[in-house]
C-alpha cells in the first residue's frame, strides 16, 4: 500500500508544531498502524531525519500507552480498537491520513505525538485506590461479590487509561475515565469505605487538572477501545450527589 | 443544567396545553388567557401568580444560561489547540447542536415575548383578545414569522431530545435499560412538543383557525 501521511511534528512542549507530509510506500495491509509508523521512522532515520515520536508499549491493546487521532478519530476508524491493534487494511491504497496527538490542555504535547497524561495520575491519586490490610492474600470466598456486581466492576476496570475519551470529547472532559475508576471500585465491597471521599476527591482533581465538563454527548464511549459504557457517568453523578448530600 | 432545564420543560408542556385551547374556540382561548391572570385569586391579587411564575422562569432561564456559559468556557479552555482534521463527531446531531440551538431559542423567546405577551411587534397587539393576536400573527402574509417560529420550535425539539436524556443522566440514571428508556422518553416528549406547538401556527396559516 502507498499512503500519504500528514503527521503533527513538534520538537518540544514549548515550540510550535505543524503538520508535515510524508509519502509512505510499500506498506503491507497486514501491518499495524504503529508498524507502519515504524517503517516510516526507519526510513526517516536512514535519511538522517528525526523519527516521529509516539507512545507505545505492549502492542497487544491492553496497556493503554498508544493512542493518536487518526483522521480526527481517536484510535482510528475501527471501533473498540487501540491504535496498535488497528491494521492498515482498514485504509484505502493511496489514502491521505492525518495523524495528530490527543488535544487537551491537561495533556500537553511532549514531542510529536507523545502527550503527558500525568493528569490521569493526579485523578487516580485523589481516590482511585482502596485502603486494604496488607499481609497474605485473603481467601477468594472471604468477601462474596454478587456476579452482577463483579461483571459490572470488571467492565469498568477494563479501562486502560489511554485518554481517547478526553481526545474525542467535544468538551475535553475526562468524565468517562473518572467514572470508570469510580465505578470499578465503588461496585465492589472493598471499595465501600472510601466511596464518598473517592468520588468527591476524584472529581475535584478532574476539574483542577483542566479537563472540561461533561455534557453527555457520548463521543467518549464511541471511541473507547474497551467500550466503557456511558451509563457509568450516571453512576458517578448519583454517587457524587449522595456523597455531597451526606456531607451536608 | 438538569434542574433548571427540567423546570423549563414542565413550563413548555403547561404552555403547550394552553396553546391547544385555541382549537376549542376564540372564547375558550381568551378566557384561558384571562384566567392565567387570576390564578390564586382571591388569595393573591390579580396577576400576582403570573408574576411569581415569570420570576421563577426567569431565574431558571438565567441559571440555565449561566451553567451553559460555564460549560462552554471550560470546554474552550480544555482544548486550546484545535484538531487540524476533525470530522463530524460520532454522537448525535442533537448533542452537538445544544449550544447554537440554545442561542436560537433565546433569541426566539425574546421575540416571542415582544410579539405575543407585550404585543409590541404584533400587528394587533390587543391584550384583551389574544386569539386575534395569534390569528393575525401567523397570517400567510407573515410567513417569515411562522418560519422563525418553526425554526425555533424544531430547535427546541432537538435541544430537548438530548437535553432530557442528559438531565436524567445527570440526576443519576445509570442502567443500560434505563438509558434506552431515557432516550425514548426524550424523543417522544420532544416530538409531542414540536407537533403540539407547530399545530397552532400551521392551523392559522392554512386557514383552519380564523
Amino acid at each position: 500500500m502507498n499512503l500519504k501521511l500528514r503527521v503533527w511534528r513538534q520538537t518540544d512542549p514549548s515550540s510550535r508544531g505543524r503538520m508535515v507530509t510524508y509519502l509512505v510506500e510499500d506498506i503491507s495491509p497486514d501491518a499495524s498502524f504503529l508498524e507502519m509508523l515504524d517503517v516510516l521512522n526507519e526510513r526517516l532515520i536512514l535519511a538522517g531525519d528525526e523519527p516521529i515520536a509516539f507512545d507505545h508499549d505492549c502492542r497487544e491493546g491492553i496497556c493503554g500507552m498508544c493512542g493518536m487521532m487518526i483522521n480526527g478519530v481517536a484510535h482510528g476508524p475501527s471501533r473498540a480498537t487501540t491504535t496498535c491493534q488497528l491494521h492498515m487494511r482498514h485504509f484505502k491504497d493511496g489514502e491521505t491520513i492525518d495523524v495528530e496527538p490527543w488535544r487537551a490542555a491537561a495533556f500537553p504535547v511532549v514531542k510529536d505525538l507523545v502527550v503527558d497524561r500525568g493528569a490521569f495520575d493526579s485523578i487516580i491519586q485523589a481516590g482511585g485506590y482502596i485502603s486494604a490490610p496488607t499481609g497474605a492474600a485473603p481467601d477468594a470466598h472471604a468477601t462474596p461479590v454478587p456476579k452482577v456486581d463483579a461483571d459490572a466492576a470488571f467492565e469498568a476496570a477494563t479501562c486502560i487509561g489511554c485518554g481517547a475519551c478526553v481526545a474525542a470529547c467535544p468538551n475535553g472532559s475526562a468524565m468517562l475515565f473518572t467514572a470508570a475508576k469510580v465505578g470499578h471500585l465503588g461496585l465492589l465491597p472493598q471499595g465501600q469505605p472510601e466511596r464518598d471521599t473517592r468520588v468527591v476527591g476524584m472529581l475535584e482533581a478532574h476539574d483542577e487538572a483542566g479537563f472540561g465538563g461533561c455534557t453527555n454527548a457520548g463521543e467518549c464511549t464511541t471511541v473507547c477501545p474497551k467500550g466503557i459504557p456511558l451509563t457509568l457517568i450516571g453512576r458517578l453523578n448519583s454517587d457524587y450527589r449522595k456523597a455531597v448530600t451526606k456531607r451536608g | 443544567m438538569a434542574g433548571t432545564g427540567l423546570l423549563l420543560v414542565l413550563f413548555l408542556f403547561a404552555h403547550m396545553a394552553g396553546n391547544l385551547k385555541i382549537f376549542v374556540g376564540a372564547d375558550a382561548f381568551d378566557h384561558y388567557a384571562h384566567w392565567l391572570r387570576d390564578i390564586g385569586t382571591p388569595l393573591l391579587p390579580h396577576t400576582w401568580y403570573l408574576w411569581i411564575q415569570r420570576g421563577g422562569l426567569t431565574v431558571a432561564v438565567v441559571g440555565h444560561i449561566a451553567a451553559a456559559v460555564i460549560l462552554a468556557r471550560r470546554a474552550r479552555l480544555a482544548r486550546p489547540v484545535r484538531y487540524a482534521h476533525r470530522p463530524k463527531v460520532q454522537g448525535s446531531y442533537a448533542a452537538r447542536t445544544m449550544r447554537w440551538g440554545g442561542v436560537i431559542i433565546l433569541l426566539f423567546v425574546i421575540f416571542h415575548i415582544l410579539d405575543l405577551t407585550t404585543g409590541t411587534v404584533n400587528p394587533v397587539g390587543d391584550a384583551q383578545h389574544p386569539y386575534a393576536n395569534v390569528v393575525a400573527d401567523f397570517a400567510p402574509s407573515r410567513w417569515y414569522v411562522t418560519l422563525f417560529y418553526t425554526l425555533a420550535i424544531v430547535s427546541v425539539g432537538f435541544h430537548l431530545r438530548h437535553g432530557i436524556f442528559s438531565a436524567l443522566r445527570t440526576l443519576g440514571q445509570q442502567t443500560p435499560r434505563g438509558e434506552r428508556r431515557a432516550r425514548a422518553i426524550a424523543l417522544v416528549l420532544s416530538l409531542v412538543l414540536v407537533v403540539g406547538y407547530l399545530s397552532v401556527p400551521f392551523a392559522v396559516t392554512i386557514g383552519a383557525i380564523k
